[in-house]
């Protein structure tokens, strides 16, 4: 690479996280450590049911039993878990009119740009923003409830709504599914729920704004979906946190379930601090994201772009269970500096005539490791099933790298599996061709990787799509795009 | 029988084995024993690892094997028994029997200079080479390799000259003959082609009676700078042998490899490719196709390292998965930090042809480096229905037309053989055993038995 | 008058969509016909029904070729019993050499009929002959089939398949699509030659100047899957000078 090209990495990677200020929010905490006693305690918060917290002690008892998993193409440094705190609430928060809620808290959320006053709002958006362990706030409840949608935190769903939360809670992650899923299930703090009836196409936007502000917390939400049958939502989640010198562990569980002609959007922009350009500091983003088409032409449609985290480990899945459904996933994973990202997907087909597609980019700047982790597989009854997968890698930079590992596992004759990927970096024809028409280096190397994750960015609800677009372009500032 | 015991009685065989070993082999290749099998049984026969993550290896070992720990004495010539005859190719042959190196009437040098004799012979005789080359290139890459290190005593050594054109190819007929016995053996070749040089290498396997049989063989290439190797094998045992067989090649500056590795028949079969491309500017060329019907397991395994810059590599495996047959294949492309201006090519191609084949397919890419061209691609899927209506559109009958699309599916491969009668020869293979004619080898008399 | 092609009342449905909705044709032993239409007419639609591929489905109507229910036939008998396409998009097969695929081809057809085998050096002789007047490439035979072919290179290894197989009616699907002025010569000298009082050509073509070099003695045109308008040659050069409007114009109500 030339030095010129050298220069222009250099200073697109010196992008400043934009989101590392600390909110000084009153916070109560519990102490740190992991027990028995712990668990009941924040279950004893919460004002759970019994059956909940046999739930949690059962993931709690099973997670003692488990080990880190090392699979992973990361480096991942010992975490002692007894020095984490489980459970921190912002006070005047949960629970209280918004007029009593910390002004303090109110501009947090105004300066992540996500208004939580009603009338300062998108009109499209509802809102539950979530700090540290609790929900602060859902936005547009009661015009949701109208129709029947049930959008709201995960801990006023288990009082409001405990026989939905018992159906359908650890049916697509059981708490043994990993060591962090068992981890979440044990502890888990709030996070939204979301009940869409029958035949209801819910009018807005749902979207969660997860926060991490107290120090030395981890942050363990929990999201659940439900699209009952013929219904549709689309529903995105964002995160942050203050940029803090010690690591923090955030370890959520997603479930999603589709019933039959239903279509679930799973939009999410993944923007956790990711550590300064030493690698020091920055999120441990561990996290186990599933849904299920269960009944027939059931749709669940996945699109992230995450620029964040010291280390992500996350495969958002799909199992396609009902006949004819089909499930997308579309990607943009940004690795800089230091960071590490192992992230890909799962499509396990079960139901006839699935179908799956899989999109994912990669970008690796500085000194970081990105990895594609995929696995499609077709069980043997499953009949005419088709993936497609394309699996692309953009290197910046010689000192980052770039890994696909994906998996195609068929048992059945009538698949079709066709899986790609390319690994490469920007080409200097490409450039060449851009400076002959008058762009410079720098400007042709963001039209580049504009170009390069437009497929995923533009299946983002429009709302977000140029949020999204100006993250990677933040999150590559002074790397190359 | 569980892999635990497994491992504990191949410790006890190599604890009884160590004076047998000693009597009947060399000091350098003894030298590596002791550490070989500590790595192997620090890990044990492979179960779900990352590198054998869907062979299931316990089949293969969990039976009584007879392993000769001696130069069989073997009453039969295997000339007049068998020749892997392809009609018109002129090559050098050379005979093993269950890992045993058959002896030959040629000189020891051929012309040029070139050298092929058993590897204690050329541990006695060519001592430098052997410290230099022996289990270096194998080294502890591969436990199961490490196994083979640990009773190695015997198989074929080539060296070829700087400079030197082999006259012909040299062709290595490995035989498994049990008389009643079920036999396990430990194969292990060496191959150093000097700077410049070029040659051929044509390795088949048979299997000469009904009885199992399990053949772990790990051969070792060196290629020196400007060095190049045409490397064939040609796997056709019957449904009871296992074969595990490891290649370990480095390449240095400026070197090319062509591999091409075709699978007829056996019942498991794991190779394991292993390239280093440790020279700027070397190139390697992985081809393999397999066809399995019956119970029959196929797993394929490369791994090639990009280590140094300018180097290409291009791996194109297809198969074709009938009845109850498993194929895996995993392909792995390393490149280093500082192998810029790399190019590695792969894929992976699978016809599924009934309700109980199965396919596993692994791709996979670990790149540090930035200046690179890297791409893979697997399918798992059926014969194009495009094409088929071509064909038919034609008068070709759909019988018929699947028939020339899974021969010209498998020709992708085959048309790669630079050896025009063994290309030919292969061809006629590969027609026959699509047709459901069963797979004869000229000359051969019983080990078709089992195929049925 | 020997009639070789008579397509009554044709429905078909592609994706459950319908494309042909009702086409009358008659085609004699010894005519050259030629069918003409705007893009997503049904052109194309009809010369894959009568190839017989699978995924047209025919809801209404019959085709009967040389006194045969045609629709009845898989395509490989159709094809043996003398009907060849000339494919808009020719398929690559790797693998599978051209020669190969052709010896292949061609004796299936000599089974079909009761004849043996060709015999090799026969069948050799035939195809370098073949291959001269249509003026291709001999290394072409041992490529795969059209695999890495430039376009003109595939259209003119359609004519040659044509040559070969000697049909007795050949549909060309827009054989000249695509095509340099030489390439176009190729394929109008091969179809005149195989033009005899025994058999015929369909060209669907969407532009005049094929029908220069392969005279047309009757002019379709296709609209919305019906036949709309059938006279002489002079309609092809009437229709390159007005367009397609003026066909569409005149048959009001439809799209």
């Amino acid at each position: 690479m030339d030095k010129n090209q050298d220069n222009i990495l250099d200073e697109f990677t010196r992008g400043e996280y934009k989101h590392g200020f600390v909110s000084n929010v009153e916070t109560e905490t519990i102490g740190k450590g992991l027990s028995e006693e712990v668990v009941r305690l924040i279950s004893r918060k919460k004002g759970e049911p019994e059956w909940l917290l046999e739930f949690r002690l059962s993931a709690y008892r099973h997670w003692l039993t488990m080990k880190t998993p090392t699979w992973a193409k990361l480096e991942i440094p010992p975490i002692d878990y007894q020095e984490i705190i489980y459970y921190a609430a912002p006070k005047k928060a949960e629970n209280r009119s918004w007029d009593e809620v910390d002004p303090e808290l109110k501009a947090t959320f105004d300066k992540l740009g996500i208004p939580l006053d009603e009338q300062k709002m998108l009109s499209g958006v509802a809102v539950d923003a979530v700090m540290d362990s609790v929900s602060v706030k859902t936005t547009f409840k009661e015009t949701l409830a109208e129709r029947g949608i049930i959008f709201s935190s995960f801990s006023e769903a288990v009082k409001d709504h405990p026989d939905l939360i018992k159906r359908y809670l650890g049916t697509v992650v059981p708490y043994a599914d990993n060591y962090f899923a068992a981890l979440n299930s044990a502890v888990f703090s709030d996070g939204s729920f979301v009940y869409i009836p029958r035949g209801v196409r819910c009018p807005m936007e749902l979207s969660t704004y997860f926060r991490i502000n107290a120090a030395k917390t981890g942050q363990f939400e929990r999201t659940l979906i439900v699209a009952d049958e013929e219904s549709y939502v689309s529903y995105l989640e964002g995160c942050t946190a203050p940029r803090r010198d010690e690591n923090q562990l955030h370890a959520a569980i997603v479930e999603i379930i589709v019933e039959r002609d239903a279509e679930v959007k799973y939009s999410t922009v993944q923007n956790w601090y990711p550590g300064d350009k030493e690698g020091k500091g920055g999120i441990y983003n561990f996290v186990t994201k599933r849904g299920i088409c269960r009944g027939e032409r059931a749709r669940l449609i996945w699109t992230q772009v995450e620029t964040g985290s010291a280390i992500t480990w996350k495969y958002p899945g799909t199992i396609l269970k009902g006949d004819h459904s089909v499930s997308e996933f579309y990607s943009v994973a940004v690795t800089n500096h230091h960071q590490q990202a192992d992230t890909g997907t799962k499509m396990i087909h079960i139901g006839n005539n699935t179908r799956s597609r899989i999109v994912s980019k990669g970008i690796s700047a500085g000194k970081s490791s990105n990895t594609y982790r995929g696995l499609v597989k077709v069980a043997k009854k499953c009949r005419d099933a088709r993936n497609y997968s394309q699996c692309d890698s953009l290197l910046l930079g010689d000192r980052c790298g770039a890994h696909t590992f994906p998996r195609v596992e068929v048992a059945n004759p009538s698949a079709r599996v066709e899986h790609e990927a390319t690994t490469s970096k920007i080409g200097e024809d490409q450039l060449f061709y851009c400076n002959q028409r008058g762009i410079s280096t720098e400007d042709a190397v963001g039209l580049i990787i504009k170009g390069y994750a437009g497929d995923v960015i533009s299946k983002m609800p429009m709302e977000f799509a140029v949020e999204a677009q100006k993250l990677l372009q933040i999150s590559l500032e002074g790397s190359v795009g | 029988m569980s892999t635990e015991q497994i491992n504990s009685d191949l410790s006890a065989i190599f604890r009884e084995a160590r004076k047998p070993l000693r009597v009947n082999s060399n000091e350098l290749l003894d030298r590596h024993r002791e550490e070989a099998f500590l790595h192997f049984i620090a890990s044990g026969i492979p179960e779900k690892t990352e590198e054998y993550a869907h062979a299931d290896l316990l089949p293969a070992f969990d039976r009584d094997y007879h392993l000769m720990l001696r130069p069989p004495r073997l009453k039969v010539n295997p000339d007049a028994l068998f020749t892997c005859n392809v009609p018109g190719l002129d090559t050098r042959v050379r005979f093993t029997v269950n890992g045993w190196t058959a002896r030959v009437d040629e000189p020891l040098e051929l012309p040029g200079g070139v050298v092929i004799c058993s590897l204690p012979t050329a541990a006695e005789r060519y001592p430098g080479l052997l410290e230099l080359h022996y289990n270096h290139h194998a080294g502890k890459r591969d436990t199961l390799a490490s196994l083979n290190t640990a009773f190695a005593q015997d198989g074929i050594f080539i060296n070829v000259p700087d400079g030197v054109n082999m006259d012909k190819p040299l062709q290595i007929v490995n035989l498994m003959q049990g008389n009643n016995n079920n036999v396990m053996s430990f194969q292990r070749n060496l191959a150093i082609i000097g700077k410049g040089a070029t040659a051929t290498i044509l390795a088949c396997d048979h299997t000469l009676s009904d009885n199992a049989f399990l053949s772990n063989s790990v051969t070792e290439i060196a290629l020196s700078e400007n060095a190049s190797l045409d490397y064939y094998q040609v796997q056709n045992q019957h449904v009871e042998a296992s074969r595990i067989n490891a290649i370990f090649v480095t390449q240095e500056r400026a070197s090319r490899l062509d591999a091409n590795t075709i699978t007829l028949y056996g019942g498991f079969t794991r190779n394991n490719l292993i390239v280093a491309l440790a020279g700027e500017g070397s190139e390697c060329n992985l081809h393999g196709m397999y066809l399995s019907d019956k119970k029959q397991r196929v797993d394929n395994f490369t791994s090639i390292e990009h280590a140094a810059p300018g180097c290409r590599s291009n791996e194109l495996f297809k198969g074709v998965l009938d009845d109850s047959a498993v194929a895996d294949f995993t392909g792995r492309v390393i490149v280093r930090p500082g192998a810029r201006k790399t190019e590695a090519y792969q894929a992976n191609h699978n016809l599924l042809l009934s309700d109980e084949a199965r396919v596993n397919t692994r791709p996979q890419l670990i790149i540090d480096a930035d200046d690179v061209k890297c791409s893979h691609g697997a399918t798992v899927g059926q014969l194009d229905d495009e094409a088929m209506f071509y064909l038919r559109s034609r008068g070709i009958s759909e019988a018929e037309a699947r028939l020339m699309m899974m021969f010209g599916f498998a020709h992708e491969i085959v048309g790669r053989i630079r050896l025009e009668p063994l290309r030919e020869q292969i061809d006629n293979l590969v027609d026959k055993r699509l047709r459901g004619e069963l797979t004869k080898c000229y000359n051969c008399v019983r080990h078709c038995k089992k195929t049925s | 008058m020997n009639k070789l092609l008579e397509i009554r009342d044709l429905h078909a449905v592609v994706d459950g969509k319908e494309i042909l909705k009702g086409i009358n044709l008659d085609v004699n032993a010894g005519e050259t016909h030629a069918i003409m239409g705007p893009n997503g007419a049904g052109k194309s639609t009809l010369s894959a029904v009568l190839a017989g591929r699978e995924n047209f489905i025919v809801t209404r109507g019959e085709v009967w070729f040389k006194g045969k229910n045609l629709l009845e036939m898989p395509a490989e008998n159709r094809a043996r019993e003398g009907l060849f396409l000339s494919f808009q998009y020719p398929v690559e097969i790797p693998g599978v050499s051209t020669v190969n695929f052709l010896k292949t081809a061609i004796n299936e057809h000599r089974k079909y009929s009761g004849k043996p085998p060709y015999p090799p050096g026969e069948f050799l002789k035939m195809i370098r002959e073949k291959m001269e007047w249509v003026g291709i490439d001999s290394k072409l035979l041992n490529r795969s089939l059209n695999e890495g072919f430039s376009g003109g290179e595939k259209k003119k290894n359609e004519i040659f398949q044509m040559a070969v197989l000697e049909p007795v009616l050949a549909i060309l699907d827009e054989t000249d699509s695509g095509l340099d002025i030489d390439a176009l010569r190729v394929v109008a000298n091969g179809v005149n030659r195989l033009k005899g009082p025994g058999n015929a050509v369909i060209v669907i073509t969407h532009y005049q100047r094929l029908l220069d070099h392969v005279v047309p003695d009757v002019v379709h045109v296709l609209h919305d899957g019906r036949v709309v308008k059938t006279a002489g040659k002079e309609l092809a050069i009437e229709l390159e000078k007005k367009g397609y409007d003026w066909i569409k114009q005149q048959s009001p109500g439809e799209n």
